[in-house]
């Protein structure tokens, strides 16, 4: 642990908790809504804004942020009007933000050292100012995502039933776009602009495996993500390998566990509780 | 003379152009249970979706509670069961927890939960005979338990009129004799009930008023119709339209 006397350890594995936490909070509601790869696409776009950031010498990851939320809204946008032409423009979007900031980067004097960091994190780098900046929107992230969660779950389990409550559908939609897109944007630090949605989605794929409910899945998936971001750094340091990378196979990994223990428990459930009533049976009232 | 609930007033509505309702007229005043019949394909589901503002009038006007939908907000007054839970998340939801979003309309979306809430949950839950399932994974109950949900969902917000779309196709008897009986109770609280069928089963002694949709327009406003000839058959399905085919002593009175 001798590691984490250094500064910039420090940081990073604060840094990477927070991500762990905030990002598996905001990714239950896009599985949900089956958004699961929206991070991945916004994450493209983030990076053309990180491209433009770096030749025009302003704070990349600013530019990132307003990049990407604009991306967002227009993906949402896109969605909302509900056609089928949608997967198209949401192609074009995803590949012209990459290949935008593939060229922008290369524009600028940065090279593509710099890329890499933005493509597949670089957490050691983080400056008290970066864990600044992650600390107050991770935040803002967390409680917002805990604070809406009946509404966002409803918007997100049936959006017509939503709207026929009278809850501002449209402007929670937003929300979470924008939310999105700030939480690819801190975590792109971390773990990189292609390893983003992993941490959004794997934990809560992990939780879903032994979960009954929404909130129990929730709770499940911020504790993952906290122990692969926790873990996945203390990995990184102690064996000297990429951190982004290592968040992530944690990640997987547990999912790979979780999954293969579940299913044996399944199994052997099945085999010790003979077929009396089959459990999947539904169970009737009876009335008069 | 009850005041209207819904007044539907020379509405159409088209997808993509093409015409699905074409000036369709209808009032329901309260304590009424209106049916909404017709063949699939009928246009019945798109009217109430239209009452709801699910979907943009091409032309006409609905008026809610008095008031035009475009301006209506006490979306509380209104309990909506869609036909079915949508096409199911991956993320697992409990039957308690997709009843407690009936509440949003009352509460609004920053109000937590309070003790009201979780009694009107309790109470809807009870109401369609679902109460020991509360904690139960939606996706684990039956397609007749997922409707009684929704139906619960739709009670725990306590509303004046409660909108069906559909609330018995494809589901168990016990499944349709429980929301027979959850509607009983929520008429004697003095409810409204505006609903689709296609087939009213159980349902039928609760109906005061039938509407049948045919072709997009409305051609019959009145008294449940009587299925007759081989209607009458218990294993006769309705999948063909009735109106202008088969016009005597079947939808008319």
């Amino acid at each position: 642990m001798d590691l984490f006397q250094y500064d910039f350890m420090l940081r990073a594995l604060v840094g990477a908790l927070v991500i762990g936490l905030a990002a598996p909070a905001l990714g239950i509601y896009l599985v949900q809504r089956r958004l699961a790869l929206i991070g991945d696409g916004i994450g493209h776009v983030a990076l053309t804004g990180v491209g433009a950031g770096l030749l025009l010498n302003r704070s990349p990851v600013l530019v990132a942020v307003i990049a990407a939320t604009l991306g967002a809204i227009v993906i949402e946008l896109v969605r909302s009007r509900g056609r089928t032409s949608g997967d198209l423009a949401l192609a074009l979007l995803f590949y012209g933000g990459i290949a935008g900031g593939v060229m922008l980067v290369g524009l600028s004097d940065a090279g593509s050292a710099s890329l890499n960091s933005y493509l597949f994190g670089s957490l050691t780098t983080t400056s008290p100012a970066d864990l600044t900046t992650i600390l107050v929107l991770g935040a803002a992230i967390l409680v917002l995502m805990l604070a809406l969660r009946p509404a966002l779950f409803a918007v997100c389990h049936d959006e017509e039933y939503a709207r026929v409550s009278g809850l501002p559908v449209r402007a929670l939609n937003l929300l979470l776009a924008v939310t999105t897109a700030v939480t690819v944007t801190i975590a792109m630090r971390a773990v990189g602009v292609l390893l983003i949605s992993a941490l959004m989605v794997v934990p809560v794929a992990t939780a879903q495996q032994v979960t009954r409910g929404f909130r129990s899945t929730m709770a499940a998936a911020m504790v993952l993500g906290l122990f692969a971001a926790g873990a996945g750094v203390w990995v990184a340091a102690t064996a000297d390998t990429a951190p982004g990378a290592s968040v992530v196979l944690l990640a997987i990994a547990s999912f790979l566990v979780v999954a293969l223990a579940a299913a044996a428990w399944r199994a052997l459930r099945r085999r010790t509780t003979p077929a009396t009533v089959p459990a999947y049976e539904p169970h009737e009232v009876v009335l008069r | 003379m009850n005041a209207p609930v819904i007044q539907v007033d020379h509405a159409a509505v088209g997808y993509d152009g093409r015409p699905v309702l074409r000036d369709v007229s209808l009032t329901v005043t309260a304590g009424e249970v209106v049916a909404v019949l017709g063949a699939n394909g009928s246009g019945k589901s798109t009217l109430i979706r239209a009452v709801l503002g699910l979907v943009p009038l091409v032309s006409g006007s609905v008026t809610l509670f008095g008031t035009p939908q475009r301006r209506f907000r006490q979306w509380r007054r209104i309990g909506y069961v869609p036909q079915r839970l949508g096409a199911g998340s991956g993320v697992p939801a409990t039957v308690g927890e997709v009843v407690a979003s009936g509440r949003l309309a009352r509460r609004g979306v920053l109000r937590p939960a309070g003790r009201a809430d979780r009694e009107a949950v309790a109470a809807a839950l009870r109401a369609v005979g679902l109460a020991d399932r509360a904690d139960d994974p939606v996706a684990t109950l039956s397609g007749g338990q997922q409707q009684r949900t929704l139906i619960a969902r739709a009670l725990a917000g306590e509303p004046e009129l409660l909108v069906l779309d559909e609330p018995t196709a494809g589901v168990d008897a016990a499944s349709q004799e429980a929301f027979a009986e959850a509607l009983r109770g929520f008429l004697a609280g003095g409810g409204t009930v505006l609903l689709v069928a296609h087939e009213l089963g159980p349902l039928r002694s609760l109906i005061s008023r039938a509407i049948v949709v045919h072709e997009g327009g409305i051609c019959h406003d009145g008294a449940v119709p009587e299925p007759a000839g081989h209607h009458a058959e218990p294993d006769h399905e309705h999948v063909h339209p009735h109106c202008d085919e088969e016009p005597a002593g079947l939808w008319s009175i």
